[in-house]
């Protein structure tokens, strides 16, 4: 028999908040800014200590922020503290280069002028970004920041995830979002696997200051051992990303100051006149790493936990902020349509919308890194033709261009410069 | 008379849990209602907040709102709409639903009326609401006209009520029968009786003949090749929705 009064149940479940963001670094707080001025209440959960992250000295290290990008901090109440520090960059030149012989005459050059919509992007210090963010974050509700933490356990059910941390605090929300680099504790404690190589490469990172003016003008130079980029920073100074084969790197790491710059010169060519360090000089070793799933109960992964990839075009914070851009809109829909946004249904619509551009992006870095890397002759005219080919046909240049902006595939509105 | 939730045998309970994580399996038998749910949870709370004035991207929109959802199943449309805020009563004919549907909600922390009766019987009681759902349900009834009567007296005066049902054309028969119940097996078989589906022009006439006062119609469309569901303006060929109004007092 019926008896309505039996039907109505009386114990909600409370949560600590919505979300549980862990990871402080770019991604993290991205993520966060986008939920929360969306209405959404978080959580971000950081190892380092907020202190630590405001260090505000120059350390050298510089992101390439594709305009798509761009528009995504704009959005989220980042772009204001930041954009009296970054510099447009308004073309970019790519060649096939040789230690000392300066680059082939085959050379590609994209002209923001082709495109309708602005500079391609615009590089940022790591400190600015880093305190735009912070600062961002003070200035909006709905943020609960836990910092000098780590996560030591998660579970996941049907009411919700919850994560405990190294000073026995636990917490729960309804979604466990991990933003906590390539070596994601959120992916490996929820069972995700990665796959992925190494390159046998090393990314030495570092910024000069030179004499003469940059103009705007990002540099690509493909060298038999690694790319060569050259970012163009506010002032007379660009950040360099600089790929070496790993024998050779820990030897270039080991010089002195004065031998680095040496060994850099030849490579780099006279154009900019003189060149000084500026700030800390950085290594990576270059892998691919790729999680299985973007999500798992309750778990979506973000940024280098979903795919570390080699940062031949500056793209692995860009497509980080593809997916923060892509999971806040999916959320975000699904909230104002009431449903519960730690639901699978609701996760494999994120999964489904990057999972593409993600394979597809590190398989085209992969293949580039591949071609490019690598000194045997007949690759060599090929892909100098190829470089030529492209350089001379408009439409197909205009494409490059604004793949390199980052407008291309399907934009997430808070990359079209949309509300959500 | 049914015994109070503490003292339920565990064996039940644990049968009952099962068929919760089946019902909101995205992947189980339930797949195509899973499938479907955004996009008429997007139509019902768009007609909802314009209805009574509701801004969706604030928090609780629906507070205040009290909500019936006819034949509410394992409450796939009553949970958002509880999240949205409303006030929400779950009515369905089958109880072990409804066992489902409580054991949902209480894992999700949502407060949800489920009651094992009818329209008919709702209004009968007096039962008022400003909204009611009625979705995928009335090609199952056997006097639509009738069952729509007791949807407009459950009605407050100026209430929603939101109706989706299937064409009647050869494309939903090729669609609804032959494909989601024989070929892709999504549906069980005999799950519908073609010769009740209703066109949109006849559900117009309908709801008129009930005293509802048809204001929006829409098709729901499904794309195979993104395997996901979108709102139409022009094509109801197959499943569609309507919403119509309860004259204000």
């Amino acid at each position: 028999m019926d008896n309505p009064a039996d039907g109505r149940i009386l114990h909600p479940m409370t949560k600590d908040t919505d979300i549980l963001i862990v990871g402080g670094g770019l991604n993290g707080p991205a993520l966060a800014l986008a939920l929360a001025r969306n209405g959404l209440h978080v959580a971000v959960i950081d190892a380092l200590d907020e202190q630590l992250r405001r260090d505000d000295a120059f350390d050298g290290r510089a992101y390439a922020l594709a305009l798509a990008s761009q528009r995504l901090l704009a959005a989220v109440g980042v772009w204001d503290g930041l954009a009296g520090h970054a510099q447009p960059i308004l073309d970019i030149k790519v060649s096939d280069g040789h230690a000392g012989a300066g680059p082939s005459p085959f050379f590609l050059h994209f002209d923001h002028a082709e495109i309708e919509e602005g500079p391609m992007g615009f590089m940022v210090e790591d400190r600015f970004l880093r305190r735009a963010l912070l600062d961002a974050m003070d200035a909006t509700p709905g943020i609960v920041r836990i910092g000098a933490r780590s996560v030591v356990a998660q579970s996941a059910g049907p009411e919700g995830a919850t994560v405990t941390l190294d000073d026995g605090t636990t917490l729960s929300g309804r979604l466990l979002a991990g933003c906590d680099g390539r070596a994601s504790g959120t992916a490996r404690r929820a069972g995700i696997r990665r796959t992925g190589w190494e390159y046998g490469q090393t990314g030495l990172v570092c910024a000069i200051e030179h004499d003469r003016s940059h103009h705007g003008i990002a540099h690509q130079f493909f060298m038999p051992a690694g790319p060569l980029a050259i970012l163009p920073l506010p002032g007379r100074r660009c950040s360099i990303v600089w790929s070496e084969r790993t024998a050779t790197a820990r030897g270039i790491e080991a010089l002195d100051d004065a031998a680095y710059l040496e060994v850099l010169r030849p490579r780099f060519g006279d154009f900019l006149g003189d060149l000084r360090l500026a700030g800390k000089r950085w290594s990576y070793p270059l892998n691919l790493t790729l999680a299985d799933s973007l999500v798992a109960e309750r778990v979506a992964l973000v940024g280098d936990a979903a795919h570390g990839m080699h940062p031949i075009a500056g793209q692995g914070l860009n497509a980080g902020l593809r997916d923060v851009a892509a999971l806040a809109e999916t959320l975000i829909d699904a909230a104002r349509r009431g449903e519960d946004i730690g639901a699978l249904p609701v996760l494999e619509r994120y999964q489904q919308w990057r999972r593409f551009d993600i394979a597809t992006l590190a398989l085209a870095t992969d293949t580039f890194n591949r071609l490019f890397s690598n000194d045997n002759p007949l690759l060599r005219l090929g892909r100098d033709l190829g470089l030529g080919l492209v350089g001379s046909v408009p439409a197909l240049r205009r494409g490059f261009i604004r793949e390199a902006a980052g407008l291309t595939g399907d934009l997430p509105k808070l990359m079209q410069g949309r509300p959500l | 008379m049914q015994a109070p939730q503490s003292t339920v045998d565990p064996a039940e309970i644990a049968k009952f849990e099962a068929m919760a994580a089946e019902w909101w399996d995205p992947h189980g038998k339930f797949k195509p209602l899973h499938m479907l749910n955004p996009c008429r949870l997007d139509y019902i709370a768009a007609q909802i907040a314009g209805q009574f004035d509701r801004d969706l991207s604030a928090p609780s929109p629906f507070a205040g709102l009290r909500l019936l959802d006819i034949g509410c199943g394992g409450g796939l449309l009553c949970e958002p709409m509880a999240r949205l805020g409303a006030e929400v009563v779950g009515a369905d004919a089958a109880e072990g639903n409804l066992h489902v549907a409580r054991i949902h909600a209480e894992q999700s922390g949502l407060t949800i009326d489920y009651r094992h009766t009818t329209a008919e019987a709702l209004a009968e009681a007096g039962e008022r609401f400003d909204a009611v759902l009625n979705m995928e349900v009335i090609e199952h009834v056997a006097d639509p006209a009738a069952y729509l009567a007791a949807c407009r007296r459950l009605l407050k005066p100026g209430g929603l009520h939101i109706c989706s049902t299937i064409n009647r054309n050869p494309k939903s028969f090729a669609t609804a029968i032959v494909g989601a119940e024989l070929v892709m097996r999504w549906l069980p078989r005999g799950t519908h009786d073609w010769s009740k589906f209703i066109t949109p022009d006849e559900l117009y006439a309908l709801l008129r003949e009930a005293g509802l006062q048809p204001v929006d119609r829409k098709g729901f469309v499904f794309n195979p090749l993104s395997w996901q569901w979108r709102l139409s303006d022009r094509d109801l060929s197959v499943n569609y929705v309507t919403a119509s109004t309860a004259p204000a007092a």
